[in-house]
C-alpha cells in the first residue's frame, strides 16, 4: 500500500471521523447516544479501487453520508485533495467532484432517463435563469451540447434506446445503470458506490464488475465501493477496510483481509473460526 | 432541429402570429357578443387567475413546496400597483390617436360592431399602469426572497405550507390596518377609486408572456434543477444541486407571478376590499392546480378557465335558488378526480408548444451503439441472493 501512495496524489483523506446519534453535547464530548462511526480513518490514492465492507450496520454507509454531507460530521477531518469538506453544503461537494450512487436506487422517478442524466450536468450547463427564460442563440448552443454530452454518456450504458422512458418503469438493473451514468454526468473525480451489487445475481455482480473497472478506466476515476458481500469486493479492490460497529477492524489486500481473524468473527460470529 | 431565425422568447413568428389571430378572434368576434359582466368573468378575470395558478404551478407542480401564501403575495401586488394608479394615473396622459377601421357590412356577421379602432390608447396611462404592474410585482417578489429564503423554505414541505398560510393571514390583517399608515386604503372598508385599467389586452399580454417565460424554464436547466427538487431532494443535492437555490428561485418566480396577477385585479374591478384577500380564497388557486394536474401548464389553463366559467355559469345553468350548491359542486368535482385520476385532468400530457422538446438521438451516436460497456445482466428484477 505504501508504495503506491508515494507515487500518487492523496484524493480523499479521512482522520477521526465520528458520528454521534442522539447524544448529549456535554464539556467533555458526547455522552451516550449512539456511535454510528468512531474514529474511522482512510486515505484513498488517485486512481484506486477501493472497498469499505463490513456487515450490516457496521456504519458503512454513514461514511458516505458524511462524505457527501448529507448528515452533519461530529468530529474529525476530511479533505479531498487536501482541501477541506466538512461544513461544506451538499451540492458544493458535488461540484468539487465527488460523485455517489445510493444502495436503495434514487433516481428522479418521474423524469425520463435523458432527464435524470442531464439534471447531473446542470452545474456545468453554462447558462443561468434568464438565458432558460429568453432561450436565445445561448442558450441553444448550451442545452444542444449538454443533451449530446447526456447522450454519448447514455450510449456508453447502451441506455441510448430507453433515453424517452420513465425511469421508474426500467427494470432493476437498468436503473442501477441509469444511476451510475448520472453520478459520472456530475463529473466526478472521485465516485462512491454504495452497494451497487444489491439486489443482482451473480451473473449480474460479475457484469457489474467489469462495468466498475471499465468507467475506473474509461473516465479515470478514484472508486470508493461499499459493499456487505465479500465476493464481490474481493473480486475488483485492491485494498479494503473493513469495519463493524463504527470502528476499522481491519485493512489490507483481499487475500490478507479474508484471513483476517478479526474480519471472520465480525462476519461468522466466534464459531465462524471452527468453521 | 432546425428554427427559424425569427424567433422571439425560443417561439417562432408563427406562434406569435397564432397568438395575435386569438387575441383579435376573442376581442373582435366573441367578446362583443357579450354582456360586459360575462366578458370580465369569462374572459380577462381566468387571464389573472392563470397567472397566479402558473406560479404557483411552478412553486408546488414543479418544485414540490406546498405554498398557501401566494394569495397574500397577489395582495401585496394588489394594493401596490393600485396605489401607484391612484396617484398618478390621472396626471399623466398621453393619448395616441389610433386608427378606426369601418367594417364592411358583410363582415358585420363575425364583427358585431360598426367600426374597430386599432392603436387606440393613452400611452401614458398604460406606462403608468405598467410600471404599477411591476412595481407590485417585484415587491412581492422582494417579500417572498426575504421570507422565503431566511424563514420559509428552511421548513419542511408540510411545515412550510403552514408558515405560508400565515403569511397570508399576516398580510390580511396588515391590509385591514393599513389606514393608519397609509390612508388611501381605507383599511376595512376597501379601497376605492382606482382606475378600471384593466382590459382584455393586459391580461392576455401578461398570460401569454407568463405561459412563454413559465415553459421556458421548465425545458431549461433550470428547470430540471426546480424539478428535481420535487422528486428526490437527496438526490438532488448529491448531484451537485443547490436546493435551497432553486426553492428560493422558484418561490420568488411564482410570487412575482402572484403580484403581478394582483395588480391586473386592482385595476379589473377598481375596488379592493380586504375581505377577498382572506385566507379561505387561497385555496383557489391550489383546487385549480390539483385538478388540472400538478406540475402540468396544458391543466392549469384548461382548469382556470373551467373553473372561472363555471363558478358563473352555474348561476345560469343551475336551477333558480341553488346557486349556493355551486361550493358544493367544486368540491364533489374535486373528490371526483382524486378518486378517478389522482394525477389530476391532464396528468403528464402537455399539449401543443408546452409539449417537451424532443432531443431525437443523434445518427452517430446510433451508428456507434456497440456493446461497449459490460451490460448488467439481463435487465429482469431479481430477488436479492443470501450472503
Amino acid at each position: 500500500m505504501t508504495a503506491s501512495m508515494d507515487e500518487r496524489p492523496v484524493v480523499l483523506d479521512i482522520k477521526g471521523l465520528s458520528k454521534n446519534f442522539g447524544g448529549r453535547l456535554t464539556a467533555s464530548g458526547y455522552e451516550g447516544g449512539l456511535w454510528a462511526v468512531r474514529d474511522f480513518d482512510l486515505t484513498v490514492c488517485e486512481g484506486e479501487l477501493v472497498g469499505l465492507i463490513g456487515p450490516n450496520g457496521a456504519g458503512k454507509t454513514t461514511v458516505f453520508n458524511m462524505i457527501n454531507a448529507l448528515i452533519p460530521v461530529t468530529s474529525g477531518q476530511i479533505t479531498f485533495y487536501g482541501k477541506n469538506l466538512v461544513g461544506l453544503p451538499p451540492h458544493a461537494i458535488t461540484q468539487a467532484g465527488i460523485g455517489r450512487t445510493f444502495q436503495n436506487i434514487r433516481l428522479f422517478p418521474r423524469l425520463t432517463v435523458l432527464d435524470n442524466v442531464r439534471i447531473a450536468y446542470h452545474p456545468h450547463a453554462g447558462y443561468g435563469l434568464f438565458h432558460a427564460m429568453v432561450q436565445n442563440g445561448l442558450f441553444e448552443q448550451r442545452e444542444r451540447e449538454l443533451t449530446e454530452k447526456a447522450q454519448e454518456l447514455l450510449a456508453l450504458f447502451n441506455l441510448l434506446d430507453r433515453q424517452d422512458e420513465i425511469a421508474s418503469n426500467l427494470p432493476y438493473g437498468e436503473q442501477r445503470r441509469v444511476e451510475i451514468a448520472r453520478a459520472l454526468a456530475a463529473q466526478p473525480k472521485l465516485l462512491l458506490l454504495d452497494e451497487p451489487a444489491a439486489g443482482m445475481n451473480p451473473r449480474e455482480v460479475h457484469g457489474l464488475m467489469d462495468l466498475i473497472h471499465f468507467i475506473r478506466d474509461k473516465f479515470k476515476l478514484t472508486i470508493v465501493l461499499i459493499e456487505h458481500q465479500m465476493r464481490v469486493v474481493m473480486g475488483i479492490c485492491e485494498w479494503i477496510t473493513v469495519m463493524d460497529f463504527g470502528q476499522v477492524i481491519a485493512r489490507g489486500t483481499a487475500d490478507e483481509v479474508s484471513n483476517n481473524p478479526r474480519v471472520i468473527e465480525a462476519y461468522l460470529g466466534k464459531a465462524g473460526r471452527r468453521v | 432541429m432546425t428554427k427559424s431565425r425569427l424567433r422571439f422568447l425560443g417561439q417562432s413568428w408563427l406562434f406569435w402570429l397564432a397568438v395575435c389571430m386569438v387575441f383579435l378572434v376573442v376581442q373582435w368576434v366573441m367578446m362583443p357578443r357579450m354582456t360586459e359582466f360575462r366578458r370580465t368573468a369569462w374572459i380577462v378575470f381566468p387571464c389573472i387567475m392563470a397567472i397566479i395558478c402558473l406560479g404557483l404551478n411552478l412553486i408546488y407542480g414543479f418544485n414540490g413546496q406546498f405554498s398557501l401564501g401566494q394569495w397574500g403575495f397577489y395582495a401585496i401586488g394588489a394594493y401596490t400597483a393600485a396605489l401607484i394608479t391612484y396617484h398618478w394615473a390621472e396626471r399623466i396622459s398621453y393619448p395616441v390617436q389610433g386608427i378606426i377601421l369601418r367594417v364592411p357590412p358583410l363582415l358585420q356577421k363575425l364583427i358585431p360592431m360598426a367600426e374597430i379602432t386599432l392603436f387606440h390608447f393613452d400611452a401614458g396611462k398604460s406606462l403608468v399602469l405598467f410600471i404599477a404592474l411591476l412595481a407590485g410585482a417585484v415587491l412581492a417578489a422582494v417579500v417572498s426572497l426575504g421570507f422565503g429564503y431566511i424563514v420559509l423554505l428552511r421548513l419542511g414541505s408540510d411545515y412550510f405550507g403552514i408558515a405560508t398560510l400565515g403569511f397570508t393571514v399576516i398580510v390580511q390583517v396588515l391590509i385591514i390596518n393599513s389606514d393608519q399608515v397609509i390612508p388611501e386604503t381605507k383599511g376595512a372598508r376597501g379601497m376605492v377609486g382606482i382606475p378600471q385599467m384593466t382590459s382584455f389586452f393586459w391580461a392576455f399580454l401578461f398570460l401569454i408572456l407568463t405561459i412563454v417565460i413559465i415553459r421556458n424554464i421548465i425545458y431549461s436547466s433550470v428547470g430540471r434543477a426546480i424539478i428535481s427538487v420535487r422528486e428526490d431532494e437527496v438526490a438532488a443535492q448529491a448531484m451537485g444541486i443547490d436546493v435551497l437555490k432553486y426553492k428560493t428561485v422558484s418561490f420568488v418566480i411564482g410570487s412575482f407571478l402572484a403580484g403581478l396577477a394582483g395588480g391586473l385585479y386592482a385595476h379589473l374591478y377598481a375596488f379592493l376590499s380586504p375581505g377577498y384577500f382572506s385566507f379561505v380564497r387561497s385555496f383557489d388557486p391550489l383546487i385549480i392546480i390539483v385538478f388540472g394536474g400538478l406540475g402540468n401548464m396544458t391543466g392549469t389553463l384548461i382548469a382556470t378557465f373551467l373553473w372561472a366559467i363555471s363558478l358563473e355559469g352555474m348561476r345560469i345553468w343551475l336551477p333558480q335558488g341553488f346557486e349556493a350548491w355551486r361550493f358544493v359542486v367544486y368540491p364533489i368535482a374535486l373528490l371526483l378526480i382524486m378518486l378517478l385520476r389522482q394525477e389530476g385532468l391532464m396528468g403528464r400530457v402537455e399539449l401543443g408548444f408546452l409539449r417537451a422538446p424532443k432531443w431525437p438521438v443523434p445518427k452517430t451516436l446510433l451508428r456507434e451503439m456497440k456493446p461497449q460497456a459490460a451490460p448488467v445482466g439481463a435487465g429482469n428484477p431479481q430477488p436479492a441472493e443470501d450472503k
